[in-house]
């Protein structure tokens, strides 16, 4: 932990060295000077209504590309059939850019809530397959066999034997889907919604206010990584603690 | 009754078992013997019911416990677990007699990385004879283990059979295994395997 806070304060300092020798507040502000802006914007609600705005866009992108991803890299790990059929596919949608997603979406369905989740979701759903394709496939048959002859539940197999084999796989889905969606889910802000993190930066953007673009975006930096630290990786921990004993 | 009749089982164009027919009754332990690749293991899976792509016909119960070439068990559950899960109906006394059966009671709270490779096989001994089945299967379940460890499995696996009476067909390479533990033993023989009686 000492070591990601001195880390992080490297940074830190990093940035206050590249901003003595900018010395223009107007393209890099001192870390200091973000503090009574951030302040401002915290207690007038400004900030904390952008925020919640994006992290409920990036929740449900998250859960809908994680179940779909899910569903689809187990369906294609364990059929090859379907992956014969479907992995064409999967290459093109891993290698159309989110901006073309992005736009597409907001044309067809329009500038609403609905296009920015579908967008952002759609862009994930082929990453997370991949991930949980590779996980189907190096699943041990020697443990389905096993629930075979002993005839388990599916229930039972599912939650004790494919669950387990597949947490890893699951776990780093989920770590790299959450770094990439809030990401696209700036974008789509940036592009076609009236609120959010993204709409904020775009706002900033247009008035060339480098110090409110840095403190929207820190801020959902600052987020992310709560996450990351309290949910994330103590999830995978607990997955793993089979491995350690 | 278990009754095996398989006509033909093929892999693409090679044949590799033809026309292998016989019966075990409850009670009763057959041995497979036969070179290496000659078919013992895809035999053990047509009668488990893993593979179901062949000519003929077996009958099995429903009650049917398989014993691995490795213990094939779920790591990240305990040794009770491993045995609670796989036999749901089991309460816990039973499942703790079942590990007390092979010596790991005082285990039963351990991981299965836990464990030595000898208590492994022990667990996945103990799991499959929990569930008190009509046919087990074992497929070379002394294999790998040394000439100490081999021993008290098989005078395990004896006492377990004796006790629970199932109808056992277990493959082997060694002669020794297959005359101390079979009341009969089956040869497989030639490509396309055949029973040699």
């Amino acid at each position: 932990m000492s070591i990601r806070i001195f880390s992080l304060l490297g940074l830190l300092a990093l940035w206050a060295a590249v901003a003595w020798i900018a010395a223009d507040p107007q393209v890099l502000p001192m870390p200091h000077a973000l503090v009574l802006p951030f302040w401002e914007e915290a207690t007038s609600g400004e900030l904390f209504y952008h925020l919640g705005r994006t992290l409920i866009r990036v929740i449900w992108a998250f859960a809908l590309a994680m179940s779909i991803g899910l569903a689809l890299g187990l369906v294609m790990g364990l059929l090859p059939t379907v992956d014969r059929w479907l992995d064409p596919w999967l290459v093109v949608f891993l290698n159309l850019p989110a901006l073309v997603l992005i736009v597409l979406c907001y044309l067809w369905i329009g500038l609403n809530e609905t296009a920015a989740i579908i967008a952002v979701t759609l862009n994930k759903i082929p990453n997370v397959t991949t991930i949980i394709r590779e996980g189907a496939r190096a699943m041990d048959p020697n443990l389905r066999d096993m629930a075979r002859v002993f005839r388990m539940p599916r229930g039972t197999v599912l939650r004790h034997i494919i669950l387990p084999q597949m947490a890893p796989f699951i776990a780093g889905a989920a770590r790299s889907g959450v770094a990439v969606i809030w990401k696209i889910v700036l974008v789509v802000e940036f592009l076609g919604r009236s609120n959010g993190i993204g709409f904020q930066i775009h706002l900033y953007f247009q008035l060339f206010d480098v110090l409110h673009v840095l403190i929207y975006a820190l801020s959902f930096i600052a987020v992310m990584l709560l996450v990351e630290w309290l949910v994330l990786q103590p999830w995978e921990a607990r997955v793993r603690r089979w491995r350690g004993a | 009754m278990i009754t095996v009749d398989v006509l033909a089982k093929q892999f693409g164009n090679t044949q590799v078992l033809n026309s292998i027919r016989f019966e075990v009754r409850a009670g009763e332990t057959v041995a497979l013997l036969g070179p290496s690749g000659i078919g013992k293991t895809t035999l053990l899976r047509l009668i488990a019911g893993l593979d179901t792509k062949f000519e003929g016909h077996i009958t099995r119960p429903d009650k049917m416990a398989m014993v691995f070439q490795e213990p094939t068990l779920m790591l990240w559950r305990s040794a009770i677990e491993n045995i609670r899960l796989v036999h749901p109906d089991l309460t816990n006394d039973a499942a703790l007699e079942a590990l007390n059966e092979v010596g790991l009671a005082e285990k039963a709270n351990l991981f299965p990385g836990q464990l030595s490779l000898g208590q492994q096989r022990r667990l996945s001994l103990a799991r499959g004879f929990a569930g008190r089945p009509d046919l087990l299967i074992m497929d070379e379940p002394f294999v790998s283990l040394d000439a100490k460890a081999a021993d008290e499995m098989l005078a395990l696996t004896e006492r377990l059979i004796a006790q629970t009476k199932p109808a056992t067909i277990f493959v082997t390479h060694a002669i020794a295994e297959a005359e101390r533990l079979a009341t009969r033993v089956l040869t497989l023989h030639g490509a396309p395997a055949t029973l040699v009686t």
